[in-house]
């Protein structure tokens, strides 16, 4: 076996373990809840039904799926093994749907607001760190501060700012949806189109609160590389600054790339509730609403979704990582 | 100790942060002793610009906004506190543990720090949340410590691994000193600075969870904080109804704070790491 795929096997290993700790919390947390969650949460949510024989059916129902009458740790078998078949569940809100069918149709907007604004932001912000630390003066003065004062607003912040200034003030983006909802989703260019309006500012207000954060960092650990001895060895050796630069850069980047894999969470997390802003027809936006229908299985399988993937995106750069960084391949051999 | 302070104080980032914080501190603990009514008080129509009256206007309730917004910084900056003292507690013990006892302690409490790292305190916040029932503000404020720990214990776990090998810890232990007094005397003086530091950066980050988690809808109850504000004005669409002074003012003083901390740690930064001064 070589050094690679043993590296591979203990990430994966401690990953599967990790995934496992994060069910278990979905599952055991919710349950803390005092006495039989099942009927407060059917009282709740029945006030004002007065059909009785509808509100014994979703009793009926619940009873089933939390198995309250069974052992904690049976009710936890039995949580896994609907995992596995993809059974999260009925929603109480959205009573019968399915948790899953609300979840697979959030996924798509989700993933294509955040994937591609994360990365924006972390290219940008990266590359705009770097140049602050190296250009230093007037440069480094302006862009610190402000990537600062960027970094300190929460997502959704920054997100309301603009959807008042560019939605509301001045009209130039649509207020809220993922697409005007005259238009019957299809492969047209006008559907396109009116997707793309609607993706603008939430897709901009993540991006720039990314910017700031990533090119703190960014510079710091380019000021830290720049004092380094090797830099300085290669001034002396006369080697030209543009190649330099490109040393420091690249030793910069690797802390970097650690970096995006432990902020991804809070990442994930903060641009969530900026689609909630934006009423984006993504999963922030469906918890929104199952945080304020008290929806149990639907919160549960929001915060299991995205702590998978978190999770996956973590091992996923973990993966990348072990690729790059010669310290790491270094490490891979000294063990073998 | 004292000389580290003399020289904080010429930093001009760190007196920037540290100046703005207590400005803000200031005005919102000395505000409501002068203006002594009620802020869930209704005193206005809904929506109301701001005006000499009132300076920023009344939210959906007709409530005066600038007085919330003096409750709710404080109750912000609290929460941040309380969660900012817990959570680097709590990390400061599990790192000082793992890293100075090794061995199988420290695999034991490095992997659970790990496995807390990866898993969204996001995720842990809602699902704890969601399950209790009275929330206050100190509750949330705990529930947000207990989530955001495994940084700190991280750094301090390895700051501790390499001060365990140096010669003033091996003479300590020739010396025949006991291991609580090591870790106070030859271990916590050589940390200090950072955990000071990441003390900030909790609070921090703590303010931010606080406003995160009442946009949800899930923060404390029977309290004004900057979130519950702006969860109010998003509840109630204060930016459809073009009521800007709904959430614009809590959004920047949420910025503002986080901005004068931010501010003041890499003040901080650059005095005690200075590798990194440019």
């Amino acid at each position: 076996m070589n050094a690679y795929s043993r590296y591979f096997i203990k990430k994966l290993f401690w990953y599967l373990l990790t995934l496992v700790i994060a069910i278990a919390l979905n599952f055991f947390l919710p349950r803390m809840i005092e006495g039989n969650p099942v009927s407060i949460i059917v009282s709740q949510m029945s006030q004002g039904m007065t059909d009785s024989d509808t509100i014994k059916r979703v009793y009926e129902t619940f009873m089933k799926e939390f198995g309250i009458d069974k052992p904690l740790w049976e009710q936890f078998v039995i949580y896994i093994k609907n995992l596995f078949t993809g059974d999260l569940g009925t929603s109480f809100g959205l009573y019968p749907k399915k948790v899953t069918d609300i979840l697979a149709s959030a996924i798509p907007w989700t993933i294509g607001l955040q994937l591609p604004a994360i990365l924006v932001g972390w290219i940008l912000g990266n590359v705009l760190g770097a140049v602050a630390a190296y250009k230093k003066g007037v440069f480094d003065k302006a862009i610190f501060p402000v990537a600062l004062f960027i970094n300190s607003i929460p997502f959704f912040t920054l997100a309301i700012i603009m959807l008042y200034l560019f939605a509301l003030s001045l009209g130039w983006f649509p207020l809220s949806g993922g697409y005007d909802f005259q238009k019957i989703p299809s492969l047209s260019f006008d559907f396109i189109g009116s997707v793309i309006r609607h993706h603008t500012l939430p897709f901009l207000s993540i991006v720039l609160v990314t910017i700031g954060g990533q090119a703190i960092g960014m510079r710091e650990m380019s000021i830290y590389e720049l004092n380094a001895d090797y830099v300085l060895y290669a001034k002396l050796l006369g080697i030209r600054d543009s190649k330099i630069a490109r040393y420091v850069f690249r030793n910069a980047m690797l802390p970097q790339i650690t970096g995006l894999a432990l902020s991804i969470g809070t990442m994930v997390g903060g641009s969530l509730i900026c689609e909630i802003v934006f009423s984006y027809p993504g999963l922030g936006t469906w918890m929104f609403t199952a945080i304020r229908q008290l929806d149990y299985p639907l919160i549960s399988g929001c915060t299991l979704l995205i702590a998978v993937t978190v999770l996956l995106a973590n091992f996923t750069i973990d993966m990348i990582y072990g690729l790059i960084d010669p310290r790491i391949k270094a490490a891979q051999m000294e063990e073998e | 100790m004292k000389n580290s302070f003399v020289i904080l104080l010429k930093s001009p980032k760190f007196m920037i942060g540290a100046i703005l914080f207590l400005l803000m501190l200031a005005l919102v603990l000395i505000y409501p002793q002068i203006n002594r009514k009620d802020p869930l008080e209704m005193m206005a129509l809904a929506f109301q610009p701001p005006d000499a009256n009132l300076w920023l206007g009344s939210d959906n309730f007709g409530r005066d906004l600038f007085l919330e917004l003096m409750y709710g910084i404080q109750t912000s900056i609290r929460v941040g506190l309380i969660a900012g003292v817990f959570a680097t507690v709590i990390g400061l013990i599990i790192g000082l543990a793992s890293g100075y006892i090794g061995g199988m302690v420290d695999n034991i409490l490095t992997a659970i720090t790990n496995i807390f790292i990866v898993i969204p305190s996001f995720v842990i916040l809602i699902l704890i949340s969601v399950s209790i029932n009275s929330r206050s503000s100190l509750v949330t404020a705990i529930i947000i410590g207990i989530t955001s720990w495994p940084w700190t214990a991280r750094a301090v776990r390895a700051q501790t691994t390499s001060l365990r090998g140096r010669d003033h810890v091996h003479i300590a232990k020739i010396s025949g000193h006991s291991t609580p007094k090591i870790i106070v005397f030859e271990i916590l003086p050589y940390i200090a600075s950072y955990v000071v530091m990441a003390f900030v950066l909790q609070t921090a980050s703590g303010i931010l969870s606080e406003a995160s988690i009442s946009m949800l809808g899930l923060g404390p109850y029977n309290t004004i904080s900057l979130g519950i504000i702006m969860n109010w004005a998003l509840v109630f669409e204060a930016p459809v109804a073009g009521a800007w002074w709904a959430f614009i003012p809590a959004a920047l003083s949420i910025a503002l704070i986080t901005f004068s901390l931010y501010m003041m740690n890499t003040g901080m930064d650059e005095i005690f790491n200075p590798k990194i001064r440019s």
